[in-house]
């Protein structure tokens, strides 16, 4: 080992550890390996050992700087906390308006709007059973209802995350609404959230409209209509947060993210774009769990290697390019059915590696997460939990403060290999729309899944209250939420009765532009879904006008 | 695998009806059921309720899983009355996933035969698709009968 720490000696070191590792392997009795989620053997304790503080300028360095390891800016949490945006979704839109209203005034600080699983599937809601409408996002089909569920809200001052990839109709309804508002589209400000594509396709199936072809040409269209029009707008978010709730390791879950941001810039490139013309609206969006120190080391380590694909791979030269700008959202999939109030706790954990992750945003879930979409009580519970631990609990005194710590550090460099690995497998496999086509990563992320689901049968990974402190006390179950039917049943007479009053010739004259859009090469559709947004065309039509030209998409499924 | 005598393994159909495309508590099932040593059908999420219904009838299936994480077993109760409709009455159809306590009853009226929330575990999925495969295969003779 060549670590020469310069207030020691080193072979003084040594012998100390070894003295140190006598006294463990003595006591300890049955030593058992640990590995973290993503595979990385943990050791009992870390020291200077395993750390080499000389490569400190060039691997860690001070937040603001390349490769950023410490955060992406110099103040970081000190200077400005993250931004408390809540996911919200439900019944109609003026169900969804209520409810964004009330979690402004208990602390969120920005929106962000979850459809429903209609809108998800491509479809209006008089397609869909009633029962499920709105049970799980808000319906949203029109630029009417978008309007209706943006009431009194000031979204020309606050950002909004419209959680809807290609074709984006959400937000060609945003636009559109706010044309109607009289507000300059051009301050618009927000995040196409989820508008990754390819995590839709390998995980949860959510979103899942367009053929992959299809929709990564509207992406692309969308990225340049943003750069035109809407420059406050970040119109990539590149996901892991779903690969990470399907299965996928922690490391997977970055790494296949950072894939698929590759092929989105390389994308880019090959349109002729400059890297440093769209990289500064690149943004993520990551699970957290519960995973706490390795949680910590994957953002850090992310944020190392973007810096390095987008300064060294892409050839971007404005720093802002290379600042790697995270969502996080604590992790549904670590939160138990079983004594729903402990989840309060592990959201509280989980939020915390978020925040010494470094991250720009966050959505806490509320404890009935397990259960149902939360009610207005769980969910301003969840943001008092973002306002105690950024108002009461000092965690944003210290910048990075759990950088230099040996575990952590090493953690962080370890993670990095992991990670740089498996993008590099991805690479091999011709990239992440080449991996997905061949089930490459659907099959890690059920590898994964079910390796991780082992170690909870086999009690090797304890989760109170379900394979252990089950306890005899029954606890009461948060209620499930359901739109009211006779409500709903009325919005969809509502929806029906709009649609036939529309302006049919201006209906079918902005498909037919649609149409003519995605069988051209050279036309923007997107621009062409703005325009379908202004002439009332539906969230439906506009998509089912797609499927036509461009196809639609079937998962593919590695069991 | 089970206690029941069968001549060929249990077929299940393991699908998804309605809007949601979580499968990760699915997949698992599914492989839980194929490594007991069933005959596991698996389809993509979001099947329409008449597709589920011909599948069942061309693979022979003894037992349907369904998966719901997002409110689709609030449409179950059509799924039962299509099979009933369809003479697959003798089919034994099972959900798992987030399904709300004050939801089990109407659930349970409409014939669903067993519900598995999160945490259930291996064991005792195979042992009660297998019980339930037994039955409907029992249910099943007994239906060709009458109608000889």
């Amino acid at each position: 080992m060549n670590i020469k720490p310069k207030q020691m000696h080193f072979s003084e070191l040594e012998q100390s550890h070894s003295d140190w590792q006598q006294r463990y392997d003595t006591q300890i009795g049955q030593n058992k390996t640990i590995e973290n989620r993503s595979g990385l053997e943990v050791k009992p304790l870390y020291s200077p050992l395993d750390w080499d503080s000389n490569q400190y300028t060039q691997d860690i360095g001070f937040p603001g700087e390349a490769p950023y390891t410490r955060g992406i800016y110099p103040t970081m949490h000190r200077g400005r906390t993250w931004t408390q945006r809540q996911l919200i979704g439900l019944g109609r839109p003026q169900d969804y308006n209520k409810r964004v209203i009330a979690m402004l005034k208990a602390g969120a600080s920005a929106i962000s709007l979850i459809p429903c699983n209609s809108g998800f599937r491509g479809i209006d809601c008089d397609e869909v059973p009633v029962p499920l409408l709105g049970t799980c996002g808000t319906v949203i089909n029109t630029t009417h209802h978008m309007t209706d569920s943006l009431k009194d809200v000031n979204y020309e001052n606050i950002s909004t995350a419209l959680n809807d990839p290609s074709p984006f109709t959400l937000f060609a309804f945003l636009l559109a609404a706010a044309k109607r508002r009289g507000i300059p589209i051009s301050q618009i400000s927000g995040t196409s959230n989820q508008s990754d594509y390819i995590s839709h396709c390998v995980a949860n199936h959510m979103f899942f409209r367009l053929s992959l072809s299809g929709g990564r040409r509207v992406l692309l269209d969308h990225i340049e209509y943003c750069a035109k029009h809407v420059p406050k707008w970040n119109p990539v978010s590149v996901v892991g947060q779903h690969m990470q709730q399907a299965g996928a390791t922690p490391a997977e879950a970055m790494a296949f993210t950072l894939s698929t941001a590759i092929q989105f810039a390389e994308d880019c490139i090959a349109r002729g774009m400059d890297p440093d013309d769209f990289l500064p609206r690149f943004t993520f969006f990551f699970d957290i769990s519960i995973s706490f120190f390795e949680e910590v080391a994957k953002f850090r380590a992310g944020r190392k290697i973007w810096t390095r694909l987008a300064r060294d791979r892409f050839g971007a030269k404005d720093p802002r390019s290379w600042r790697f700008k995270f969502h996080g959202q604590t992790s549904g999939a670590d939160l138990t059915m079983q004594q729903p109030l402990n989840n309060i706790a592990r959201v509280g954990v989980q939020a915390m590696a978020g925040i010494f992750g470094g991250l720009q945003s966050l959505h806490t879930d509320s404890y009935d997460e397990a259960i149902t979409t939360p009610s207005e009580e769980t969910a301003k519970i969840a943001i008092a939990t973002q306002n105690i631990l950024r108002e009461e609990a000092h965690l944003c005194d210290v910048i990075d403060p759990l950088g230099g710590s040996y575990y952590v550090e090493k953690m962080t460099n370890q993670m990095e290999e992991e990670i740089v690995a498996i993008i590099e497998r991805i690479d091999k496999a011709g990239g992440m729309y080449a991996a997905v086509e061949a089930g490459i990563v659907q099959r890690d992320i059920g590898l994964s899944a079910m390796r991780f689901q082992d170690k909870l049968e086999s009690g090797e990974q304890p989760l109170v209250g379900v394979n252990c402190y089950k306890g005899e006390d029954s606890w009461a179950s948060p209620p499930s939420y359901r739109p009211d039917k006779v409500k709903m049943q009325k919005f969809v007479d509502d929806f029906l009765q709009f649609k036939s009053s529309r302006d049919q010739s201006s209906v079918d004259k902005a498909l037919d532009n649609l149409a003519h859009a995605a069988k051209s090469d050279n036309e923007n559709t997107f621009e062409k879904v703005v325009e379908a947004a202004q002439a009332e065309v539906t969230h439906g039509e506009i998509i089912a006008c797609l499927r036509r030209e461009m196809g639609a998409g079937e998962p593919v499924i590695i069991a | 695998m089970t206690d029941n005598n069968f001549t060929y393994p249990p077929r299940v159909l393991v699908t998804k009806i309605g809007l949601d495309g979580h499968d990760r508590g699915s997949r698992i099932v599914a492989a839980y059921l194929r490594d007991a040593g069933m005959e596991v059908i698996y389809t993509p999420p979001w099947q329409a309720i008449d597709a589920v219904v011909n599948l069942a009838l061309q693979e022979d299936i003894d037992v349907i899983g369904l998966s719901s994480l997002a409110t689709d077993h609030l449409i179950a109760p059509d799924l039962m009355e299509s099979l009933s409709k369809a003479d697959l009455g003798h089919i034994k159809v099972i959900i798992g996933g987030i399904i709300p306590a004050n939801e089990h009853a109407m659930l349970e009226n409409a014939g669903i035969s067993q519900i598995f929330e999160p945490g259930a575990g291996r064991e005792e999925i195979v042992e009660s698709v297998s019980r339930l495969a037994a039955a409907a295969r029992g249910g099943k003779q007994q239906f060709e009968e009458v109608s000889l």
